[in-house]
């Protein structure tokens, strides 16, 4: 596994979101606490909300468009909606934040 | 023959080596110890005793010159090591060379000095040792004004300190809240109430400029433009391993110096123990690891083998009266879940981690009796799944009672008031329930309690279950969200009653079953907290809806529109050119007329709005709000100015309102319309405020709708003049917005509280509509302005992304 900084931990809000583009769509690195990051797909499986712009509680987001509640620490749809969202390893060091290589990378090659 | 041991440094770490070694093989090496404080080894962590009075730097030596002359170690205090040279294997000291056949560096950390004009003037001290310590008793004796840079345990401590020996101190710290390595945001409040409570200042999110003075440190500049006065200032932001010697003896040095498992460097005759080391990437603060590494450097040096492990952690804060307790991890890992007790009348908070069935963090406030348990599951990774309902009761738990929600109001007296708009007390209900009243109608219909704004009516049905008990079955309230039993009455009352000003306040003081909250009660907490308290809260953008956060729409693709102002519905050649040249620019797909007399430009990419805002700022074009649950639109009709039936000036007085109106924030959105004359062409009589001129003054009614529900406007009062218009506008709107549940249209609300009560509020009571139109424009100093210019200026870069990869793959 290699890791690639994208940023300061301070260039996300605290219970906020930023984008990441790739070439296989963008990805969502989420700030759950001071020092707790998650990044997953941008988009809903529902209707394709874009994730980064819901509301951050706890260590989910409610997408924007329709209230769908993902884990992110698993994926998965909360309460009585089906669905998961992929999710990708992501980690903090000294403040940086590094996300796997693999989820920006995977696919692009093709 | 003996082999040859140095020591550099006569911190814990190395003091505890030395005591493995003379223990367990006195005669193995003939030993030398460098220190550069003029003293031996003490218990650095009772710095903070010593500071605040409790102890004396005698109690709290560990190693004396008689326990140095019994194991025949040779004590070279207060001189520095110049340099180690690992080929002649020589130890230069200030006053000679010392040969070694094995050295052990334990030089410990050094403070981390921010960079910061001032930063050497004299008065600025970091905490580390005995002198800093004794700098500070010295400092203290002089009174006066300190101010401690960091927040974290060091700095919290210092500032205890020194408020113990009488200084006035104030706490800088760069994050939200306060230890955030440790402690969660609620446990973090809890310490900020107990450290205030004992007349401490903290400012948190606050970033220090410069230390300002001649010679002597005077104050503290901070980023905010804010000058602290300050007698003396501690930096306490962080410590980093002291690796010099390492890295000029061609040690290897990450952050520190690295070392195996065996404590040994990269020079196999070199070892390293202590906060100087790295080892697999960690650091070490505390001193549970550092006598673990103690202990396995021993055995290393005697040829034993052993191997350092890191372990679980857990930290207390040693201020007297701030009881905390933090383990293990509580902030990163997938797949984890949280459990959270809170008890607000106690000021206790405790939350536990699990993963897996697993415990893995622990963090509580006000009540540690069992951090220790906790902290035994942590580090033995107990299964935990059969005790997993009572596991936050701790140890103890044998199904004890769960407390009483009523108890707080069986305990108030009878004089206590419950009705603050009709002045009912506890003591009139009782009454009225003995003499017959069972319901929450009857008592209504007999003390007037919880018939006006409503807000009280939890109270007074838990005031008739107290009494009726049994007899009285409670309506099933609806509480906000699944974080609280409370309900959007509850939560207003209470967020006045008990002043709470911040959303960690209002979770911890209101026993939030939640970290933070959800995405439903979030933007109701945010709302109730900015109306309340316009001044003190700050409105948290990250509890918004995507709309209100980013000051447009988000359409179904998630492309945004944008909808400028226009003010009355009134524009004009240069600002309609300015948004047909944006259109253009931005390649606005569609183009679009709205209900509320303005155009609304549909499809606009997200990270283009701060350009296309600045664009349209630059022809004079503000934000329209067309997003928020604040001011929409005032419609007007063209009024006396071209219509032939006008009576009043419409266009005009919309264009005042809405210039007085805009940017507030209110429960739901809120749209008014004012027309010329009783034909009504701007549709006013279905606006959740509406004017009508007519020819003797202009009736204002309120409570319309034309959404969901279509309802047409009640009349609130007619009023001769302008200016009255306007103040009554002002006062229902100021009424509405503090007593108003989170999105509830303004009718609902007029629904709960009847039309009676606010005509009482703000048309017979001028004193009171005075005093309302007196908060609203309080509440309008902080909100009345254009948030794109402010995005524009402040926020444009969170519009791009974070990172871009399709730019850089593609060459």
């Amino acid at each position: 596994m290699s890791w690639i900084d994208i940023g300061h931990i301070d260039e996300v809000p605290l219970r906020g979101a930023r984008l990441v583009k790739t070439h296989i769509g963008c990805i969502a690195v989420f700030r759950t606490a001071e020092t707790e990051v998650y990044a997953a797909t941008n988009s809903c499986p529902h209707k394709g909300g874009p994730l980064s712009e819901g509301i951050v509680h706890g260590q989910s987001v409610t997408c924007p468009l329709h209230n769908w509640v993902f884990d992110l620490n698993t994926g998965e749809a909360q309460g009585a909606d089906n669905g998961r969202i992929t999710t990708y390893p992501v980690r903090l060091e000294d403040g940086r934040i590094l996300l796997d290589d693999s989820a920006v990378a995977r696919r692009s090659a093709a | 023959m003996k082999q040859r041991l140095v020591v550099i440094g006569a911190g814990m770490a190395s003091g505890r080596v030395l005591e493995h070694l003379t223990d367990t093989a006195p005669d193995a090496f003939d030993i030398t110890l460098f220190n550069a404080e003029p003293r031996g080894n003490y218990n650095r962590i009772m710095l903070s005793p010593v500071l605040s009075g409790e102890k004396t730097y005698e109690e709290i030596v560990t190693h004396d010159e008689n326990w140095y002359a019994e194991r025949g170690i040779t004590c070279r205090f207060g001189e520095h090591v110049v340099n180690i040279d690992p080929e002649m294997k020589v130890v230069e000291g200030e006053k000679g060379h010392v040969p070694y056949d094995k050295l052990v560096i334990a030089t410990g950390s050094a403070p981390f000095i921010i960079p910061v004009p001032g930063k050497d003037l004299q008065g600025v001290i970091t905490y580390r040792d005995m002198d800093d310590t004794n700098a500070m008793i010295d400092a203290a004796d002089e009174g006066g004004n300190a101010v401690v840079i960091g927040g974290g345990l060091l700095g919290l401590e210092a500032a205890a300190g020194l408020t113990e020996r009488g200084m006035n101190v104030t706490v800088v710290h760069l994050m939200g809240h306060l230890m955030e390595r440790q402690l969660d945001e609620a446990a973090g409040y809890l310490l900020r109430k107990d450290l205030e409570k004992r007349g401490i200042t903290v400012l948190t999110q606050a970033s220090t400029k410069a230390i300002l003075g001649e010679d002597l440190a005077e104050a503290v500049l901070l980023e905010s433009g804010d000058v602290l006065p300050s007698d003396l200032v501690v930096m306490a932001v962080g410590i980093r391993p002291e690796t010099r010697l390492a890295t000029d003896a061609g040690l290897d040095v990450a952050r520190g110096i690295e070392v195996n498992a065996q404590l040994q460097s990269s020079d196999p005759d070199i070892y390293a123990v202590g906060e100087c080391v790295e080892f697999d990437g960690h650091l070490f603060g505390l001193v549970a690891p550092l006598y673990d590494q103690a202990k396995v450097l021993a055995q290393s040096l005697l040829g034993e083998a052993d191997a350092f492990v890191v372990r679980e952690l857990a930290t207390k804060l040693k201020v007297t009266g701030c009881d905390l307790f933090s383990a293990g991890d509580f902030a990163d890992g997938p797949g984890r879940e949280d459990i959270v007790f809170r008890d607000p009348s106690r000021g206790v908070y405790k939350r536990l981690v699990i993963e897996e069935d697993r415990l893995v963090g622990a963090v509580m406030y006000g009540d540690t009796a069992d951090g220790n348990w906790f902290f035994g599951l942590i580090k033995d990774g107990t299964s935990i799944e059969e005790m997993r309902e009572t596991l936050i009761f701790g140890p103890a738990y044998q199904g004890g009672d769960i407390a009483d929600p009523l108890s707080a109001v069986a305990a108030l007296p009878p004089e206590a008031e419950i009705c603050g708009c009709n002045g009912v007390c506890k003591g009139d209900i009782v009454e009225a329930i003995n003499a017959g009243a069972n319901d929450l109608g009857t008592v209504r219909a007999s003390t007037k309690a919880s018939a006006s704004c409503g807000t009280c009516t939890g109270l007074v049905e838990q005031v008739l279950q107290v009494t009726l008990g049994d007899e009285f079955q409670m309506p099933t309230a609806q509480p906000i969200c699944g974080c609280t039993d409370l309900t959007h009455e509850d939560v207003r009352r209470l967020i006045k009653g008990q002043e709470l000003k911040s959303q960690v306040a209002v979770w911890q003081e209101l026993g939030w079953t939640t970290p933070n909250g959800c995405h439903v009660c979030r933007p109701a907490i945010n709302y109730y907290l900015l109306a309340d308290w316009p001044l003190d809260y700050q409105d948290d953008p990250q509890s918004r809806f995507v709309n209100e956060r980013k000051h447009a729409n988000i359409q179904k693709d998630g492309t945004f529109s944008v909808v400028p102002r226009m003010w009355g519905g009134i524009t004009n050649p240069a600002e309609l050119r300015a948004i047909a040249d944006a259109a253009d620019k931005y390649n606005v797909p569609t183009v679009k007329v709205t209900g509320g007399q303005r155009i609304d430009l549909l499809g606009v990419k997200g990270e283009d709005l701060p350009a296309i805002w600045s664009d349209l700022n630059e022809a004079g074009l503000v934000s329209g709000h067309a997003y928020s649950k604040g001011l929409r639109t005032v419609k007007t009709c063209v009024g006396t100015d071209h219509c032939r039936f006008g009576t009043q000036d419409s266009t005009g007085l919309g264009i005042k309102l809405e210039k007085i109106l805009w940017g507030s924030w209110t429960p739901h959105k809120l749209k008014l319309a004012v027309s010329g004359c009783p034909r009504n062409c701007a549709e006013a009589t279905c606006k959740d405020i509406g004017v009508v001129c007519v020819d003797s003054g202009y009736q204002i009614s309120i409570g319309g709708a034309a959404g969901m529900d279509v309802k047409e406007t009640e009349l609130l009062c007619q009023v001769p003049t302008e200016d009255e218009a306007i103040e009554v506008v002002m006062a229902v709107t100021q009424a509405y917005r503090e007593g108003g549940k989170y999105l509830d249209r303004l009718y609902k609300w007029l629904g709960k509280v009847g039309m009676d009560w606010v005509k009482a509020q703000v048309v017979d009571d001028l004193e009171n509509r005075a005093a309302l139109v007196a908060r609203f424009e309080l509440s309008q100093s902080i909100y009345r302005k254009d948030p794109w210019a402010e995005h524009v200026k402040e926020k444009a870069q969170t519009y791009a992304p974070i990172a871009d990869f399709t730019l850089e793959a593609a060459e």
